[in-house]
């Protein structure tokens, strides 16, 4: 539990963060709430030479309304979206899945730019930006650039930020009133989701993201699809793992998931529904 | 029949809260590894990434190049440092075979986690980083994880041996053989049941860590250890390393949980002794949490097959036990002997007239395994409880009226079994009655005819389990027909102090248990002081020579009654004082509140603290009579301590999903007479968390490479407070006859009777979709295949 040696600068900006990271180059990572880098670090499993501290960085912790969406700063902590009043008023969705991440302590230490950066499929934030359409706003050397949500996930693990870019805000659209629901199955309530479902329905449209079902979050597209064509709840929850790659693990074989998925799903659909 | 009741209320019994607890929760108190030794080297060891293996080369240049390293070495280098192999102290049987086992390996590696070189450097970090440095070869070899396979012996894993068999012990009695036969022959009902007793991890919040300290002068040597046994750590540090046993000290500083995972003697533990007489320095070692995970003993771990005969009214028989034990891969201190402290238990709380067991042992390539809460009691009660319910499945009664027909009634009490053992006092149907008041059962019962149909999304279920535990390890005598290298008395001194404070020195060793304020309140009801009054000195065997240590749940009805009966030597000693000063008789004289007076004279009186000082003083002591007033006790008890109780599981369950929700849980437990309710409760609560993780949660999971699945607390799901029941607890109190004291252990009850009652009620709910069984432990995953897996049988 003794993570190899590493050198440690604190960043006072978002600038300076991303310079301080241009400078040391692919051995240097961000560290924001530590709280998913450290314990691999503690393992030997990520051995980064610099760590660019960034949970310093004041001015990116925020909840601010932006009209057509909330805008929430990198660092804010998962706290604060669980507990935020213009959350739960336009984004309740969210608002509701950031205080099922982890425990306590976690959840004020960890930052929505982590979680997002980190892009780990059993991780809730990422899934659950994703079923609300959010958009990701990156800054790097050469300026800022927005990503969709559908478009971040590229693989275990693995981002569309490049390594000297930051994350800095995530936009998530005012969900208008939408039905919504967020399953996590677990064993024990600190934990990460064997199975989770983030889901939302408005009219005829529903947006409905997989926790843990794949390499990355990803969309049950086909159960929106099918909703869309009429289909009954019960019938598109059938369709919940169409597009998803689960793995086996020491919870869950494939099977199992896919049985839980599709469960789960119908029971986001119906909670949503009322 | 018990000295307290006769005695008015007064501290023992009272919730007296906890002395230990303030220096706990506030981080003050100071573990080993808070020890502050400057110039201390810091070992680490380099463990076999493999399951099993030759080693073939081992090279420890780089490391030993590295910054901050001070010599590495290989076991081959340290071969010469031991005069003996890590100790066994329970040989079962004459021909049991135990393979040399030595702190470092040599030759092979036989699981993963076994160490085959060290590092010493100058700090921690220095220490662990130069052992990635270490380029050992290996030849890997097959992995052997599953018994069966084991005792095929198709991979032989200790080639000297021949064989992975270790032993077979019987537990044989003269002329059951023939008859169980017939009695299954002319049975009405019989169960075979197969249960299995998965690999559990002990996960003690604080790992182990070692100090070895050698004394500046003469040659002495200090080992600070997170251990619950200082004095058989003393014992076999000196046999093992050839040292002189008067120059060795062990010293506890406070232990933050054992769990029996520090009822042992391990590789660090001389390694840093043996490396510090060496070096002529401290060496130090810190567990870290992955490596407690591989290197610390792990529990359970057994096949067990068992079976009943009953008559037509459902009396049961006879009960006949075959074990199959997993070792893994060596013997540690008492490894063979776990299957052996519940080889008594498989009649449970029931008048069985025939029984018959039987118990082989294997070694596998997994973490070796050894005593974890209750060891060996919990495995033997959640075998006969399924047992039982299985066989009121069979016969279509309820669980709970099988068990009243077969419990050993009151009136029987004290019993001896057909084992020969004598339990002490019980009344299972009280316990039985009152836990079943307290969950509601028969409401229960009623809820589940109307939730329990077809289609159900939900289905309830209530489970029981009624347990006897032998524990109060133990008398000597016992102990050595079973082999066992050791006694089972305890040691205390009681010493008041020339200003009346009292001393006491106890051979236990707690480690979360509360010993300091339970030992205080014996000791303040006795010499009628105030508990603080009373400093409780233990876990240095400096300041407490004598002595067996904490496990069993042994530590009040063997350590708390030597106590009392050192008060009652005090006592006599005082009296014979206190006659001589008031010119009185010894029998006119009588002792309450601290004072003695002479009866039908009150005011011709003498307070223990007068007595104190002119013991001390000992100006007008009696003719011969000693100065001071202490006395020292080592109490060997008659027999175990046989605590029993009911408890009720009610759960609900997701059929969908396969999750189990406990939607109460009910602890009637009997301890006999409570020193500390508040410390009883305690215990009890930590039991049966552990107990319900076991059969809901934990399971360590070797893969077919034999390597360790969830070595980490993110993977092995130790349940927190958010993921546990609240706990109802209910007591009966039957006192034990066989002490002055009336008490009972209390430390392991909780955990012997809660997975047999939590799988109990999940086979319940599913056993209208035809769920017969369903494994340890019962995750989500393991429900739901079982549902499916009845279901497909079912449409089959
Ligand atoms: C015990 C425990 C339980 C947990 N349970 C859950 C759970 O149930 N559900 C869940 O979703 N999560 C869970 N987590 C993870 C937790 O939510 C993490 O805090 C979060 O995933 C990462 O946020 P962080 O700020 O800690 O990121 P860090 O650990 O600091 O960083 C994670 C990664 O993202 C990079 N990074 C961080 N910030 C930025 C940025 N602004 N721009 C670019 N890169 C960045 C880092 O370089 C690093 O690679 C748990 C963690 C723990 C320790």
């Amino acid at each position: 539990m003794i993570p190899a040696a590493f050198e440690y600068v604190r960043a006072e900006s978002a600038g300076e963060a991303i310079s301080l990271i241009g400078q040391h180059g692919d051995e240097a990572k961000f560290l924001a709430g530590g709280h998913s880098l450290l314990p691999l670090m503690k393992l030997r499993l990520a051995q980064p030479s610099v760590l660019v501290d960034i949970g310093r960085v004041r001015d990116l912790s925020y909840i601010r309304d932006a009209g057509d969406h909330i805008a929430i700063g990198a660092l804010t902590r998962h706290m604060d979206v669980e507990t935020s009043a213009l959350l739960k008023q336009h984004v309740p969705l969210l608002a509701h899945a950031a205080g099922h991440v982890g425990d306590p302590q976690v959840r004020h230490r960890g930052t929505m730019g982590g979680t997002i950066a980190h892009a780990d499929p059993a991780s809730d934030l990422p899934a659950t930006t994703l079923a609300l359409g959010a958009t990701y706003v990156a800054q790097g050397p050469n300026g800022t650039r927005e990503i969709a949500a559908a478009d971040f996930y590229q693989g275990f693990l693995t981002s569309a930020l490049a390594p000297d870019e930051m994350l800095t805000e995530v936009r998530v659209p005012k969900m208008q009133g939408a039905g919504w629901s967020f399953q996590k199955f677990n064993r024990r309530a600190q934990d990460w989701a064997i199975v989770g479902v983030a889901a939302w329905r408005r009219n005829g449209s529903a947006g409905v993201a997989l926790v843990n079902m794949g390499s990355t979050p990803i969309m049950a597209n086909a159960v929106s699809a099918a909703l869309a064509g009429g289909a009954s709840v019960a019938d598109a929850a059938q369709l919940a793992a169409d597009d998803a790659e689960p793995q086996s693990d020491l919870n869950a074989s494939i099977e199992y998931r896919t049985h839980l998925a599709k469960v789960l799903v119908r029971r986001a659909l119906e909670e949503a529904s009322n | 029949m018990t000295v307290t009741d006769d005695r008015p209320a007064g501290v023992l019994g009272s919730r007296l809260l906890r002395r230990e607890d303030p220096a706990l929760l506030t981080g003050e108190a100071k573990y080993t590894n808070d020890l502050h030794l400057p110039g201390a080297l810091h070992l680490a060891l380099v463990r076999s990434p493999h399951a099993h293996a030759r080693i073939v080369s081992i090279d420890l240049s780089a490391a030993k190049a590295a910054a901050g390293v001070v010599a590495a070495y290989t076991g081959a280098e340290l071969a010469g440092l031991w005069a003996a192999p890590m100790p066994c102290a329970w040989p079962v049987t004459a021909d049991m075979k135990n393979p040399a086992h030595f702190p470092v390996a040599t030759t092979k590696v036989a699981y993963v986690g076994d160490a085959v070189a060290v590092v010493l450097a100058t700090s921690e970090t220095a220490a662990r980083d130069a052992v990635e440095l270490v380029d050992v070869r290996y030849d890997k070899l097959p992995a052997v994880i599953d018994l069966e396979d084991a005792l095929s012996d198709r991979v032989v894993i200790h080639d000297e041996l021949g064989t992975n068999k270790s032993y077979k012990w019987d537990l044989k009695i003269e002329g059951h053989e023939g008859a169980i036969d017939q009695a299954f022959a002319a049975a009405a009902h019989t169960v075979k049941e197969r249960y299995v007793q998965q690999r559990l991890l002990p996960m003690a919040m604080e790992p182990r860590a070692v100090a070895a300290v050698p004394q500046p002068f003469g040659g002495d040597m200090t080992l600070y250890s997170a251990t619950q046994v200082p004095h058989i750590l003393k014992v076999m540090t000196a046999l093992t390393l050839g040292i002189p046993e008067h120059q060795m000290r062990v010293v506890c500083p406070a232990v933050g949980g054992g769990f029996g995972s520090k009822l042992n003697v391990y590789a660090e533990e001389l390694l840093c002794v043996a490396l510090a007489r060496k070096h002529k320095l401290p060496v130090r070692w810190n567990e870290e949490r992955g490596e407690n995970a591989h290197a610390t003993i792990h529990g359970r771990g057994q096949i067990q097959d068992m079976e009943l005969a009953a008559d037509a009214d459902g009396r049961i028989t006879a009960v006949r036990v075959r074990i199959l034990g997993d070792m893994g891969a060596y013997l540690q201190l008492v490894t063979p002997g776990i299957p052996l402290l519940g080889a008594f238990l498989y009649a449970g709380v029931y008048d069985i007239p025939l029984y018959d067991f039987s118990c082989t042992s294997v070694f596998t390539t997994m973490t070796p395994t050894d005593a974890y809460r209750g060891a060996g009691r919990p495995e033997a009660t959640y075998a006969i409880e399924r047992a039982v319910d299985a066989l009121a499945d069979k016969m279509g009664i309820d669980p709970m009226e099988l068990r009243k027909r077969n419990f050993i009634r009151k009136e029987q009490f004290p019993y001896t079994a057909m084992t020969g053992l004598v339990y002490d006092s019980g009344d299972h149907l009280a316990a039985a009655q009152m836990a079943a008041g307290l969950a509601d059962y028969d409401g229960v019962r009623a809820r589940q005819a109307t939730q329990n149909v077809p289609g159900a999304k939900k289905r309830l279920g209530i489970g029981q389990a009624s347990y006897f535990e032998m524990c109060g390890l133990a008398p000597s005598r016992v102990l050595a027909s079973l082999n066992y290298s050791a006694g089972g008395w305890e040691a205390a001194t009681v010493r008041v102090l020339p200003t009346n404070k009292i001393q006491v020195v106890t051979g236990t060793s707690p480690h979360g248990q509360g010993h300091e304020t339970s030992w205080s309140m014996i000791v303040a009801d006795k010499l009628g002081v105030s508990p603080d009054d009373v400093d409780v000195l233990h876990s240095d065997t400096a300041i407490a020579p004598l002595g067996l240590d904490t496990y069993g749940s042994r530590s009040l009805p063997v350590g708390g009654v030597a106590i009392a009966i050192a008060c009652d030597k005090v006592i006599d000693k005082a009296k014979k004082i206190a006659a001589h000063q008031l010119e009185a008789n010894e029998d006119d004289l009588e002792f309450a509140g601290g004072t003695f007076s002479v009866k039908g004279t009150p005011e011709r009186s003498m307070p223990l603290a007068a007595i104190a000082f002119e013991a001390f003083t000992a100006h007008n002591l009696p003719d011969g009579l000693e100065p001071n007033l202490e006395a020292h006790v080592t109490y060997d008890p008659p027999n175990f301590s046989w605590p029993f109780g009911t408890h009720i599981c009610t759960v609900e369950i997701d059929v969908e999903t396969g999750q189990v929700e406990v939607l109460q849980y009910v602890a009637v437990d009997d301890c006999g007479n409570q020193v500390n309710p508040l410390i009883v409760e305690g215990q009890v609560h930590g039991g049966v968390i552990q107990g319900l993780a076991q059969a809901l949660f934990e399971e360590a999971v070797y893969d077919t490479e034999g390597n360790l699945k969830n070595a980490s607390l993110a993977e092995y799901l130790v349940p927190a407070a958010s993921d546990v029941p609240g706990l109802t607890l209910g007591h009966t109190i039957t006192p034990s006859p066989t002490n002055q004291l009336g008490v009972k252990g209390i430390g392991e009850a909780g955990t012997i009777g809660a997975a047999p009652a939590v799988i109990n009620a999940v086979v319940d709910a599913l056993s209208g979709l035809g769920v017969t069984s369903v494994p340890m432990p019962a995750s989500p995953h393991n429900v739901w295949k079982a549902i499916q897996a009845a279901q497909n049988g079912a449409s089959k």
